[in-house]
């Protein structure tokens, strides 16, 4: 059984990996990266490691995206109109 | 430019292939996965049961490593401060009243507000719990610090960002910050070895940290403008 | 296939990397860089694991219990919490260039003074 979740959470966190660095835009690749926060997080579980599942659930899943999404938005206003 | 390009994918391609071959080669010399064989960890559960924390890992962060955990938490001091300065308004640009930035119920969804207000204490205790039982069960400073800043910025999702600014006031934060690091300072330095004290210390740090750093982004993503 | 988690740390690795080189936004490259970056948290955590063993909390078991290496998992502990700010830091100079160039494309990037 553990065996079997191991196996899983790894296939899922190198899935999500993919994931994210194939996701162009970064406005869903801030979501993208939400998930994978979370797929990281079960993985640490499973590797039995929970002070850095804590840490890194309220770090990848919350902090980092949503640092992502201001900064989209703040860069958004200061874009060129007509391109470099 | 595709040229450029294109010479840029065969140099990566060229260093993957060479990076994927030494790796491998260096991974199959490792003690396989899930075995028996952790000298540290062996040595530094039974010093950590020594001096009577049963949480090795928080053990292991301010006993034992104390000194490496100080070097990393200046790093935290350092970005985070960079940050911060980086994110600043600078002359020509003009700041926008958070009170302009309050949404009316119509513009956010019932269910967010009707969980995010009460979420809001039930999760800065979950923070403070972490804090405090760091040398017991699983939490400590660092996880317990990421939990109460990020806590707040439930508020935002309330659609009530005048109400996060209210309860998050910067210099106040940068104060707090700045001395948590100090105590810490002297504490990894001459006092090494008390965890819960580091463990309060470090929470503190990181959450004012995370809070400032975060604040500075809504300021720049809300209100900083620049006048045409 | 005892060797496949260390593989998996490799290939997240590659991926961050792959995704850097190849973007065409600097917030994208900073995602892909915190990408790249975790890839050490799994190999730590791996090279930590020990089968059939349980976290290393003494509170509520025995001592002499088998439990997994607690030193790796301190170190990615403060990897992770640290690596945020650090990730704060780069997303702040992302911006600064947006503010002072107009564009976050690399590409356009070519000389550091316009």
């Amino acid at each position: 059984m553990g065996e079997v979740l191991l196996v899983a959470a790894f296939a899922l966190t190198a899935l999500m990996a993919t994931a994210v660095v194939l996701t162009r835009d970064p406005v869903r690749q801030a979501i993208v990266l939400s998930g994978y926060g979370l797929s990281l997080g079960v993985l640490f579980v499973t590797l039995q490691a929970p002070d850095v599942a804590m840490a890194q659930l309220a770090v990848g899943t919350v902090m980092v995206p949503l640092m992502v999404m201001l900064a989209v938005a703040a860069i958004r206003r200061h874009q060129r109109k007509d391109g470099p | 430019m595709n040229a450029v390009r294109g010479l840029r994918l065969c140099l990566l391609a060229a260093g993957s292939l060479g990076f994927a071959v030494l790796f491998t080669l260096a991974v199959l010399d490792l003690p396989p996965f899930g075995g028996n064989f952790h000298p540290y960890g062996d040595r530094a559960v039974r010093a950590s049961l020594l001096r009577g924390t049963p949480n090795t890992v928080s053990s292991v962060n301010f006993d034992q490593r104390s000194l490496d955990t100080l070097g990393e938490e200046l790093i935290l001091v350092a970005s985070a401060l960079g940050a911060v300065v980086l994110l600043r308004a600078v002359r020509r640009e003009e700041e926008d009243e958070p009170a302009r930035h309050h949404l009316g119920p119509a513009d956010v969804f019932d269910a967010l507000r009707v969980t995010g207000y009460p979420l809001l204490p039930v999760t800065v205790l979950v923070g403070v719990y972490i804090v405090a039982h760091g040398q017991l069960s699983p939490g400590g400073g660092f996880q317990g610090g990421v939990v109460l800043g990020t806590a707040l910025h439930l508020l935002y999702l309330t659609g009530d960002y005048p109400a996060l600014a209210r309860i998050r006031p910067v210099p106040l934060f940068e104060v707090g910050e700045t001395a948590a690091a100090a105590v810490f300072v002297v504490l990894a330095l001459a006092f090494a070895g008390q965890v819960i004290a580091s463990n309060v210390a470090v929470g503190v740090e990181v959450g004012c940290a995370f809070v400032l750093v975060l604040a500075k982004f809504f300021e720049q993503a809300l209100l900083i403008r620049v006048p045409a | 296939m005892a060797w496949a988690a260390y593989l998996v740390a490799g290939w997240i690795l590659l991926a961050g990397i792959y995704g850097i080189v190849t973007s065409r936004n600097l917030v994208h490259v900073v995602v892909c860089l915190s990408v790249a970056q975790s890839a050490t948290y799994l190999l730590l955590l791996s090279v930590g694991f020990r089968q059939g063993a349980t976290a290393p909390v003494f509170s509520d078991i025995r001592p002499g219990r088998r439990v997994v290496d607690p030193v790796v998992q301190a170190m990615t502990l403060t990897d992770v919490v640290v690596g945020a700010t650090v990730t704060a830091l780069l997303l702040a100079l992302a911006v600064q260039v947006a503010k002072r160039r107009g564009t976050v494309d690399p590409d356009a990037l070519r000389t550091l003074e316009r």
